[in-house]
This record gives C-alpha cells, structure tokens and sequence, in this order.
C-alpha cells in the first residue's frame, strides 16, 4: 500500500513537524537519504531558543544535502533542507516563500507546526506531504488533517515506536494517515518522494 | 482545522478597501500572516458572511480601528534577544555618548517594553539626561498602553533573567513597584519617551537621529516595501548613525547596503557615507 501511494503522488515539499522525541528520528534518516534531493524538506521542531544555530550544524554534519536555517523571504528550492528559526513561526507564502511571524505562542509553541502545515497546505495542496514525529503535545495535529482534506499526503510515526507517543498518538485518534512509520522507515519513505 | 474562509481574493478585496476607503495601505504587507489575522478576526466578530463583513469596514469607520488593531501583530518583550541589548551597550552607547544630545527612533515600538528597557539602558550608561527615545507604531491603542509604563507582573521573572543577560548589574525589581498583579516603571523613565503614531509605509522622516531601532516590523513587509522603509531610515539616520533590525532582519541585500557596515554578529548596522 505505501508503495502504491508514493508512486501515484507527486510531491515538491515535505514538512516534518516534531516534538520532544523528534530530533533522534531526524537525525537517524539524514545520513541515509540520497543526494540530490528531488524536493525541498521543512523541518519545524520545538526547541528551547537558544539551541539555535548548534541545531543547524548537527543536521549539517550528518548530511550532503545543504540544510539552511529557512530566511525571511527566501524563496523554497528542491534539493534543500530548511529548518524553522527558534522562537518565530515560520509561514509559507503563494508565491512560495518564507515568512515569520512573531505573534502568540500557539499549542505553547513557536514555531507552531500546525501553523506551517496550515499555510503551506493552502500553497501546496497534492503536492505537499506532511510526517509528524514523536511530541508531547497536540500541536501538528490539526494541520495534517487539513493537508488530508486538501488532497496532501499524510505520515506519522508509529506511536509505538516514538519516543512520546502522545502527538503522534493523537494523530491517529483524529486521522487515518496515508502512512504509519517507524524510525527505520522514514529515510526510505522520503527518499521515494518525488 | 478547515480551509481559511477567507480567500486570497477576498483579502485582497479588503485590502482595496482600506486603501480607497481609508487610504490606510496594507498591499505590500506579506500575505499569509495578513490573511490568518482577518481569518481570525472574521471568526471572533461572528459575521454571517464576507460580505457582510466587507460591508461593515467600509462603512464603519470605528471598526476600522478594530481591523488595524487585530491584524497588526503586536507581541512584545522587553530586553528580547538579551545579546542584542549587550551589544547596544557595549558597541553603540559608548559612540553615542559623545554626542551632545541623542535621538533614537523606536519604529514599530508596540506597546512599549522595548522603549522601557532602552531607558534603562541609558540611565545605566549615565546618557539618559541627554536622550529623547521616540517610540511611534502605526497603532494607537499600542502607544496608549506603552505610555503608561504597566506591564503583567507574571512576565517580570522572564524580563529580570533577560535584563540580567544583557548586562545589566542591578536588581530588576529596583525599575518597577508591582501592584497586584501589575508592574509599573518608574516614571522617571517616560519622562524621555516621546510617544506617537508613525505609519511606515506613508509617513515621512520627521526628524534627524543617532539610532534606529526597527525590530520584528519588517518581516511583515515584502521586499520592496522592505526597501522603501530602509530608504528612509537611511534619510532619518546621522551620518554614523545606527540600524538595529530583528534578530531575523537583514539590510544585506536592501539598495541601501553599500552605504552601511554591519557591526558586531547582532543586528546592528552603522552608517559610514
Ligand atoms: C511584532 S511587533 C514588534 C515590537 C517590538 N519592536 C519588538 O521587536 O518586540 C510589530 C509592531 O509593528 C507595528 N507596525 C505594523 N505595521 C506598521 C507600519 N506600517 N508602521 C508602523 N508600525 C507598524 C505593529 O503595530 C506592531 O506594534
């Protein structure tokens, strides 16, 4: 069945969106993903802000791919990996750039992944495809249920296999995911993405 | 979660509207942040449909206020991104000390907390006689609250660590009286503090000054609004005068860059022609 649903999707960005519990599955996957990469990859994490710039060089050493701290304005490019800023929500515009936000704290979080899932579902319709990981809130969920209803394509790691199975859990009470992952799946799944 | 119930095209409609109603203009402000506000406010006044809604903000000039109240953002911190007040301190006070006088522009100042924390900033370096801080926003309900100094006591534990990061070596608490659950500065403070509204995308230079601060206004602009608004910083700023953007901010690829060098790894530009 996986199978089937990656070959029929054509996909232009992957946003994985992450809690507590999330960073190890990242960095698990990145050594094992091809370059070059056919699409562009967001990562939205919830962080303390002052990991900032170290997040960066961890992702950087454990791949070949460029993987960018996302600019304002920047216009989204395959082949790259961005990563949401620490402490600003990070938005995507029609025209298929970046934008930050520093409103509220939403699900007491910022970056807020459902915010970015939200807009770029708006953006990117089919040609989005979602993976939130392991998390001890509910924040993510309701923004692939809206990638669902837009006709994007829709992953979340198996419960059992995060770290916090809570927001990944929570998915599966509010959806039916195109895909349930583990760890282990999560490089292939991404690098069958096109 | 569902679609947004107002579209592109609705937003832009309404945006038109402001613009030939009011001549407030709103169309070079980036959108997705824009349109998840009027989403927002749409949904809280309870309208039965965008046309309805259309109708009342071109017709009620009271909820226009209301409108470029909620669709501004306005969250705000006082000493945010410790490490840019140290380098203030550290960098730019000890040059504008030589100044006779000194004029800083706070430009999108919400409501007031980074206004606060500079006129600690310059009371601890001895400049604070000498200064005046205008703090303008394109708000007016932001500025009335910046004038009066009070703040949400439950933020003071977050604002004392972030002031303590910065440099700063006295006791936080010394700066406000807590009342209930309010903190109000000392008033000390707002005798330099010059507050009024400032649209920057239609309002001119008013005034000649040593520092700019413009932080967390622009990534709500696109970039040639970005460009139009540095321009006139650039027409506002002394000859070696300072650009302070947010910490996400960059005059990097603006028109204006060649006349300015950045100083330090904060966001802080000095002019140099
Ligand atoms: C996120 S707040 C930034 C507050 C503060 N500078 C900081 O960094 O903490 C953005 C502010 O910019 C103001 N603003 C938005 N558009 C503006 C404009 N055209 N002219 C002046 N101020 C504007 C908003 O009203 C809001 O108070």
């Amino acid at each position: 069945m996986a199978q089937d649903i990656l070959n029929k999707k054509a996909t232009e960005v992957l946003i994985i969106g992450g809690s507590a519990g999330s960073l190890e599955v990242i960095l698990h996957a990145l050594p094992l993903l091809s370059n070059p990469l056919k699409i562009a990859i967001i990562i939205v994490l919830h962080r303390k802000s002052s990991s900032e710039s170290i997040l960066t060089e961890l992702l950087c050493i454990k791949t070949s791919i460029p993987v960018k701290e996302a600019d304002e304005k920047e216009f989204i490019k395959s082949g790259t990996i961005y990563l949401a800023p620490a402490d600003y929500h990070l938005l995507i515009e029609k025209d298929r750039t970046f934008s930050l936000d520093y409103s509220e704290k939403i699900n007491f979080s910022r970056p807020c992944i459902d915010l970015t899932f939200q807009t770029a579902a708006e953006v990117y319709r089919e040609s989005l495809a979602a993976l939130l990981l392991s998390g001890a809130n509910a924040d993510g969920v309701e923004g692939l249920e809206l990638i669902q209803l837009t006709g994007g394509l829709t992953a979340v790691q198996n419960p059992e296999d995060a770290k916090i199975s809570y927001m990944p859990q929570h998915a599966l009470d509010k959806l039916k995911p195109d895909l349930i992952l583990n760890k282990d799946e999560v490089a292939d799944f991404i690098n069958r993405l096109h | 979660m569902q679609e947004s119930l107002i579209t592109d095209e609705n937003v832009e409609l309404l945006l038109a509207d402001l613009l030939e109603v009011y001549g407030y203009d709103f169309t070079d402000y980036s959108r997705a942040s824009l349109k998840r506000r009027i989403n927002r406010l749409y949904s809280l006044d309870k309208f039965p449909s965008f046309a309805e809604f259309r109708y009342h903000l071109r017709s009620d000039a009271t909820y226009l206020k209301r409108f470029v109240e909620q669709i501004t953002v306005n969250v705000t911190e006082m000493f945010r991104d410790p490490g840019f007040y140290k380098a203030l301190r550290e960098e730019v006070l000890p040059n504008l000390g030589t100044y006779p006088f000194i004029r800083i522009w706070l430009a999108g100042c919400s409501t007031g907390e980074e206004a606060y924390s500079m006129a600690i900033l310059l009371q601890e370096a001895n400049l604070f006689h000498k200064s005046l801080l205008y703090a303008t926003d394109i708000n007016p309900s932001v500025l009335e609250k910046a004038g009066k100094g009070i703040f949400p006591l439950s933020q003071m534990k977050q604002y004392s660590e972030n002031y303590i990061l910065s440099g700063g070596k006295k006791d936080f608490s010394s700066y406000y009286s807590a009342n209930y659950d309010l903190a109000k500065f000392d008033e000390v403070l707002k005798t330099k503090m010059i507050f009024s509204t400032h649209n920057l995308v239609s309002d001119h230079s008013f005034n000649e000054f040593q520092l700019i601060l413009c932080r967390n206004v622009l990534i709500y602009f696109d970039k040639d609004l970005q460009a139009k608004v540095f321009k006139l910083f650039d027409e506002s700023l002394d000859n070696l005068g300072f650009l302070a953007l947010g910490s996400k901010e960059t005059l990097q690829f603006s028109p204006i860059a060649s006349k300015f060098k950045k100083s330090g790894s904060e966001k802080i530009w000095r002019k140099i022609s």
